[in-house]
């Protein structure tokens, strides 16, 4: 047990996956990485012309978003190089483009590797209707991917592989040459921990040849460990200060739109938390889990994070204690709370279980309000914080 | 009458030498728990606890005729911990590590297959037979002997679950800490299985959360093959899409799977009530019984 699970993705950008694919012998487009205007110019030039310069930034639908142009001239080059780096991408600055050649394709496939978590087994998926979102392809008509299970014992028999390139329907001058990138994909995602290893599109050209014009990666961080030179290519990549701050503190932290602040222990109750104070007419502002076996230190950085959110006006602390001591809480709670000349946002502490009796006598009840039960301390920030909003209003 | 574990259920402790391994071996007994043996390899011939220490599970298991092994083993070496103990003659084995690499667990799963052991976990809290036996992490005092049984995919939601039960006068047979990750062992249908066998049990808790879609197929079992009432609770309806909300599995996909808003509807239709809070959950049971 980590006394801090990470909440991070290790996530590869295009170029990263690329290099990854390209050393396993997979054939990619020809590209270099530009971080200015000038960069890009020089990296079209040694490209050859058509190119298609590309957001390097960890979100989907880069494309309808305005983060891919693609180019024929220098003027071009500059144009779109000003536009994509530093333009914000769904909360993401871009710093990198991919400067990239563009390939002449006739058709357009989809192979990905990813987990079953049903089966419990991994699945190599295979369509003819790459380029597009396969999410939607896989809600809208299922019947257009053709999936086959991995038995993780054996890996992907090859037959399987040409069943699932015969299955999807792709084309007969192709067909050997997919099945054979999508056993090497295969290969990638068992040998690199990924979780996805997906090629939307994989492009086939005029000449029947097979090219990875996209690609994705993301790998297991539970993995990481043994994947010291993926771990290298991790780049920080938060959609903003606080989820930085709480990588930096080791915390299970996500950012929503509401006012409620939470903190607690356990990431199912601390989903149970956020559901009530909507349940109460609150809106959460955050999830955030302090894990199990919290000092108080710990404790003084939760708060510390959820003060820092300008958007937090009251918060709740709940805590119910199994490897968890309330003592410790208490302790950490007092401790961040008297370094304040004034307590930025009110504070609803609920303790139970290990020690919580000791915890509420140790707590400061002139700095915090304390509540017996979840259901009460719930109510009771949602009052705070609407009173705060009013007041301010 | 109890699911799984229960006083007599002679248990191994591996990795009992680390500190989380030694701190629960001593509350484990404390409790009541028949703690028989350690297994460290290389610390055969030490004592931890009171208890000797082998360096093999079967060792450990054939000497003191072990049942079940509780797994403290790091991350990095679970998967193997979890081979040995599936190679060893045990009827139960409960993963408490949190943060096994998941084609690990991919590859513990397909072993799994091949055995008759049973899994619990692993990142899960343990399974506890109040007043006989707990094997795991779960703060023994929190939990009263009764006709509940109860199986959840989170710890400390257990622990708030069963102390809304216990304040209503509502014991349990036997809690069962399934586990936040995307690959387990035992799931929702095994413990609904367990629980409809055993003549003790009179209702069931289940306590359910985002991602996957073993609520909804608890809930298909539920319809199908259960005649003992079950009470249910989702966690996490106000989770965003595509954020991992704490546990590995607890994530809503960008294509809208392992909503909360599914699994209450599938659970809802099985004929299970659904609490908006935990306290709704445990005045449903009382109606039940």
């Amino acid at each position: 047990m980590r006394a801090a699970a990470r909440f991070r993705v290790m996530r590869l950008h295009e170029y990263q996956a690329k290099e990854v694919f390209a050393d396993a012998g997979l054939s990619v487009p020809g590209a270099t990485l530009a971080t200015s205007v000038d960069e890009a110019v020089t990296a079209a030039e040694s490209v050859g012309y058509p190119v298609a310069i590309k957001a390097q930034v960890h979100v989907g639908g880069r494309g309808k978003a305005g983060g891919i142009e693609l180019v024929e001239s220098e003027a071009e080059v500059r144009e779109a190089a000003e536009s994509i780096l530093g333009m914000e991408l769904k909360g993401y600055e871009v710093h990198q483009a991919l400067v990239e050649s563009a390939v002449d394709f006739v058709d357009e496939l989809y192979v990905g590797i990813t987990m079953d978590r049903g089966a419990g087994r991994p699945v190599a998926m295979v369509s003819t209707r790459g380029g597009v979102d396969i999410e939607e392809v896989a809600a809208e008509s299922p019947e257009d991917i053709f999936r086959e299970h991995v038995d993780p014992a054996f890996g992907l028999h090859p037959y399987q592989g040409r069943r699932a390139v015969y299955g999807a329907g792709v084309t007969r001058e192709v067909a050997s040459d997919v099945a054979s990138v999508l056993g090497t994909l295969y290969e990638l995602w068992d040998a690199r921990d990924a979780s996805d290893a997906e090629i939307n599109p994989l492009m086939i050209t005029a000449e029947d040849e097979v090219v990875a014009a996209d690609a994705v990666m993301n790998i297991d961080d539970d993995a990481l460990f043994r994947q010291p030179d993926l771990e290298a290519m991790e780049s920080e990549s938060y959609a903003d200060d606080l989820e930085r701050k709480a990588g930096e503190y080791g915390f299970d932290y996500v950012r929503l739109e509401g006012n409620v602040g939470i903190i607690g222990n356990g990431a199912g109750l601390v989903m149970t938390t956020l559901d009530l104070v909507d349940h109460y007419g609150g809106e959460p502002a955050n999830f955030l889990d302090i894990g199990g076996g919290a000092k108080a230190e710990r404790v003084s950085n939760a708060l510390d994070m959820v003060f820092a959110d300008e958007n937090v006006e009251a918060v709740v602390f709940n805590i119910f204690g199994g490897i968890t001591r309330g003592d410790e809480v208490a302790r950490g709670i007092n401790e961040a709370l008297e370094n304040f000349d004034e307590i930025p946002k009110d504070v609803v502490v609920r303790l139970a279980g290990t020690n919580a009796e000791e915890g509420m006598e140790i707590l400061n009840t002139d700095l915090v309000a304390v509540e017996g039960t979840l259901e009460d301390a719930v109510r009771r920030a949602v009052e705070n914080a609407k009173d705060t909003e009013g007041a301010s209003a | 009458m109890s699911a799984f574990v229960d006083e007599s259920t002679r248990v191994i402790v591996q990795g009992i030498t680390g500190g989380e391994g030694q701190f629960h071996t001593e509350q484990m007994i404390e409790y009541g728990t028949n703690v028989v043996a350690g297994a460290v390899p290389g610390r055969g011939g030490q004592e931890v606890a009171g208890v000797p220490v082998y360096d093999t599970v079967s060792g450990a298991a054939e000497t003191e005729d072990a049942d079940a092994s509780v797994v403290f083993v790091p991350p990095t070496f679970a998967a193997d911990a979890l081979f040995e103990a599936l190679d060893s003659p045990l009827d139960l084995v409960v993963a408490i590590t949190e943060g096994i690499p998941t084609q690990d667990m991919t590859n513990v799963n397909k072993r799994l297959t091949e055995v008759d052991t049973r899994l619990i976990g692993p990142n899960c809290p343990g399974i506890i037979t109040p007043g006989e036996a707990k094997l795991g992490i779960l703060p023994g005092n929190v939990f009263e002997s009764g006709n509940v049984g109860l199986v959840s995919r989170s710890g400390t939601l257990t622990y708030q679950v069963v102390s809304n039960l216990t304040d209503r006068g509502l014991g349990q047979t036997t809690a069962i800490g399934i586990g936040g990750d995307p690959i387990i062992g035992t799931d929702f249908v095994d413990a609904l299985a367990a629980f409809e066998n055993d003549p003790a049990t009179d209702a069931v808790v289940m306590c359910g959360e985002i991602g996957g879609e073993d609520e909804e197929q608890a809930a298909a079992y539920i319809a199908e093959n259960m005649n003992t009432p079950v009470a249910g609770f989702i966690a996490g309806r106000t989770a965003p899409p595509g954020k991992r909300m704490g546990h590995a599995g607890a994530i809503v996909s960008g294509s809208g799977t392992g909503t909360a808003e599914s699994k209450i509807e599938a659970l809802v239709e099985a004929g299970v009530p659904v609490g908006d809070t935990p306290e709704e959950v445990a005045d449903s049971v009382k109606e039940m019984l």
